[in-house]
């Protein structure tokens, strides 16, 4: 791989997340408020008092300016693939296509179809087929989560799927494999729970400050009441089923909780939890480290005598794979010529578990066939991810979802206490209105970062992954991109900030005067 | 499970169906997009035009993403190919489509003349774009598309973004354009009343003239000057997806071979010029639905007209002939066409069905009385 690859393949990750980590910045909020909007709602229709129409109406407002923006971005996430990753789209559409168009087909459709009525339809529907419509909305929202994690989670975990040499891809033997993939079905959960702290945390901030402020007390009030209560439960909801997906990355992704923990050896189990230190990626080694015994080993292993696999040992598991993934390289490539040849055939199929792992040898050499052993060495060494980053980044990931379990609980209890004005909390809940932003994009550095060098974990490494287009057509469209969504999210915050001031009842007044 | 062959063709005709299923809503809201500085001369006006697509837009536009996503999961050659070919166009598309939503929410939510008329230019590019470049996207691929292969499959598009803009793909830009204007134009005859109305239908019933014009034109220059693809030899229809194995001939006019062997094809270029026609006549007639239909009918028997000439070909190579992609060798495995049809036919009719309910519930034209009433209207 020359300079010039290497650079294509840096502009287009560098591309793929700064547009995923934005998408990413109105997903959650959506998830949340799309929510907290049907329970809304479902207060209006059940108790039939005005203002909480007028509640479910205000973050209805603030939920369509985030939404604009969440639509927007997801649609270059949606051709992204293809513009940037060819090579990827190519080897992997058979399976990763399917839940892409089944999530257009089952859930974006319904949502974005139904999002019009939601605004045009209050007077031209009744109070349930309108409440019918929010909780479509709501139930839409999260069947997309699903779906895009579905795609995720098969390529953190790609299961019921195989290597078709005729074809030069991966080809699906199983969908119910890959919609039951555990890695999927934790993080789906885990994912929307952050949404919905995210939504509840909005809520809680907003209304705090207007508390503070001694505006639409009444509005705000209730809002807190929706926000405490919906806010606790997801939050524990996350801390609990992200460690869940604990638990699950320990069992496939050995590599990924290994370098989350700096874990440079393999420890006598059940491991120890390391709270903080200082990972050196050169020396492998943590320095200063303070480390809890016991802890890793259970999450990780839910098993008192299991192993947690040090760093050092999966490299070495990493350079077996690629000695034995070489001949299904091999294989490869005679059939690339003669696709009738048998006994090339029996060598790809025994050998093609590993096939990924030959394949990071194109990195450093031209011919895998004839790696030597100095450049398997560094092909293993490839698969370490980047460590301190994954290591800080889990951590004030963590320490936030208990900061967020800690902060509802005080909301719950003083909401219960019938208590609005202690104004040292409602101060701290102003102020932690963006942490669960930065809680969710550290998320997706962990598990996305985290999966690296990999594109599909063991399959295909993400450096062949990338289109066959130039770096300056790169450039062109990473400085675009910048360009044109940081002017996107300065008027999307005006536009929030806007109509926060004005609030619900400056909106009620407005109605009435025109 | 359904013979392989078979399920090509269907997957062929579906991805027609989405991208017709894009042209009947979503065109008209590109047209609209691009009608709405001009046929909206005061602010009410223009709030007026905007707001008769504001409520549909959002599940119009899925069409688009649906057709991605299903080229993904169908024909996953030709997804990757294709947009990471058209690299810079794409982006252009993307762009134009990220600006339409935050366009149509933002532009009146302040009240400064600056900034709504920033924004309704914006949101004129926002349907310009897209509609001038699928136009010309097409118009790349009935020319064929400089692409070849290695042998690990890994495709290499040896063009540029200026080769994209040649007469022929300006030609299909153009017509693209005049579609969605007449479509655009006549949906803005149902919707909304005099003298919005008026000014509509006078610039649906020109770009109606256009549209026949140009297809007549494109179809003129198809015939006997540009070089069609044909398939010499190939193994097999129910072969493994790679595109590297069969023959393929290039001669002037082949494209309109299909027609001989399948002489009721002719139907597609018939409608497209009839439902035109109609569009013109019927434009100004009660309350438009008739020319609005026959709009429809005329962009399904164009866009028939585009799938019926090249096919079995889906992507043709100019470069390297022999390694196009066509119907027989660039599809997703059958086990996978197999179940994404099923999805498919559970799906689409309910699709269809609340689709239908959401237009129901918002018939009737958009008028001042709307936009005072509606505080969330755009």
């Amino acid at each position: 791989m020359n300079s010039a690859h290497t650079l294509l393949v840096d502009l287009s990750r560098v591309q793929f997340a700064m547009t995923a980590l934005f998408h990413f910045l109105f997903v959650p909020l959506t998830l949340g408020l799309s929510a907290m909007l049907a329970i809304m709602e479902s207060v209006y229709v059940m108790t039939g008092k005005e203002i909480w129409r007028e509640i479910t109406k205000f973050w209805g407002i603030l939920f369509g300016i985030n939404f604009a923006m969440g639509v927007a971005t997801g649609i270059t996430m949606e051709f992204q693939f293809g513009t940037n990753w060819a090579y990827y789209s190519q080897y992997v559409g058979d399976i990763f296509g399917a839940p892409l168009a089944v999530e257009g087909l089952m859930a974006f459709f319904l949502e974005a179809t139904l999002i019009g009525i939601f605004f045009f339809g209050w007077n031209r529907l009744s109070k349930l087929s309108h409440l019918t419509v929010t909780w479509f909305i709501a139930i839409a929202s999260n069947m997309s989560a699903l779906w895009i994690l579905i795609a995720n989670g098969w390529m953190q975990h790609p299961v019921g799927s195989y290597f078709d040499f005729r074809t030069m891809r991966m080809e699906v033997k199983s969908f119910v494999d890959m919609f039951f993939n555990p890695v999927a079905q934790a993080k789906f959960v885990h994912t929307i729970s952050a949404g919905y702290v995210t939504g509840a945390l909005f809520v809680l901030g907003i209304s705090s400050l207007y508390l503070l402020q001694k505006r639409h007390v009444e509005f705000a009030k209730r809002s807190i009441v929706v926000a405490a209560a919906f806010g606790l439960a997801s939050a524990l909801s996350v801390v609990v089923l992200g460690d869940e997906s604990g638990y699950l990355t320990g069992v496939n992704q050995h590599m990924k909780i290994a370098a989350i923990e700096a874990m440079w050896n393999t420890e006598k189990p059940p491991a120890s939890f390391t709270i903080f230190g200082i990972p050196n990626l050169k020396t492998h080694t943590t320095k200063y480290e303070v480390s809890i015994p016991y802890l890793l080993g259970l999450i990780a292993t839910r098993s008192l005598n299991e192993p947690v696999l040090g760093i050092n040992q999966l490299v070495d598991i990493a350079k077996k794979r690629i000695k034995n993934g070489i001949p299904a390289y091999i294989a490869l490539k005679k059939l690339q010529k003669n696709p009738n040849d048998t006994s090339a055939q029996q060598t790809l199929k025994k050998h093609s578990n590993d096939l990924g792992y030959a394949l990071l040898l194109k990195r450093f050499t031209n011919n895998p066939a004839t790696a030597t052993s100095q450049q398997i060495q560094q092909a293993a060494d490839s698969t370490i991810p980047n460590v301190p980053v994954l290591f800080w980044a889990f951590r004030f990931m963590v320490g936030l979802g208990m900061f967020f379990i800690g902060l509802f609980t005080l909301a719950l209890f003083f909401t219960t206490m019938r208590n609005f004005s202690q104004r040292w909390f409602l101060v701290l809940a102003v102020i932690a209105i963006p942490l669960p932003w930065i809680a969710a994009e550290l998320g997706w550095i962990v598990a996305e970062y985290g999966r690296q060098p990999w594109v599909i974990d063991g399959v295909l490494p993400t450096f062949l992954g990338v289109s066959s287009t130039s770096t300056s057509q790169l450039i062109t469209t990473v400085t675009g991109f910048a360009v044109f969504y940081t002017a996107l999210a300065i008027v999307e915050i005006y536009l929030m900030v806007k109509y926060i001031r004005l609030g619900p009842v400056q909106e009620t007044t407005r109605k009435e005067i025109t | 499970m359904i013979d392989y062959a078979t399920l090509r063709i269907i997957w062929w005709l579906l991805l027609g169906i989405i991208i017709i299923g894009f042209a009947v809503t979503d065109g008209f809201d590109l047209g609209v997009a691009i009608l709405h500085p001009f046929v909206g001369r005061k602010d009410k006006e223009r709030r007026i035009v905007i707001n008769t697509v504001g409520p549909v837009w959002e599940g119009n536009q899925v069409w688009f993403i649906l057709a991605g996503g299903a080229t993904f999961a169908a024909w996953p050659y030709l997804y990757a190919i294709s947009f990471s070919g058209f690299y810079l166009a794409m982006f252009l598309v993307l762009a134009g489509l990220i600006l339409r939503p935050v366009s149509f929410k933002y532009r009146s939510k302040v009240s400064h003349p600056v900034w709504r008329t920033v924004w309704d230019w914006l949101l004129f590019l926002s349907g310009f774009i897209p509609t001038l470049i699928f136009g010309v996207a097409v118009g790349n691929v009935i020319q064929g598309v400089p692409f070849h292969f290695d042998e690990t499959l890994r495709a290499f598009y040896t063009g540029s973004f200026i080769d994209l803009l040649n007469p022929f793909a300006l030609l299909c830009g153009f017509l693209s354009i005049c579609m969605f204007i007449m479509h655009g134009g006549l949906y803005l005859g149902i919707k909304t009343e005099n003298p919005i109305r008026h000014r509509a239908i006078a610039f649906a019933r020109v770009a109606a003239i256009l549209v026949i014009i140009l297809f007549l034109l494109g179809g003129w220059w198809v015939t006997t000057y540009m070089q069609g693809f044909a398939i010499k030899q190939i193994a097999s229809h129910v072969g493994p997806s790679n595109p590297l194995y069969k023959q393929v001939i290039t001669h002037v006019g082949a494209w309109i071979w299909n027609y001989d062997i399948h002489p009721y094809f002719l139907i597609a270029p018939i409608i497209g010029i009839v439902g035109a026609l109609c569009a013109l006549i019927f434009a100004n007639v009660v309350s438009s639905r008739i020319a609005f239909v026959s709009s429809c009918i005329s962009l399904i028997g164009i866009i028939t007209t585009f799938g019926a000439s090249i096919f079995p070909f889906i992507l043709p190579s100019s470069t390297n002939p022999n390694e196009s992609l066509t119907v027989w060798d660039a599809s997703s495995s059958q086990f996978t066409l197999f179940i994404m049809l099923i999805a498919t036919i559970i799906f689409i009719p309910i699709i269809l069905a609340y689709t239908t309910w959401v237009y129901r519930v918002m018939r009737g034209k958009v008028t001042d009385d709307f936009i005072n009433s509606n505080k969330s209207a755009y």
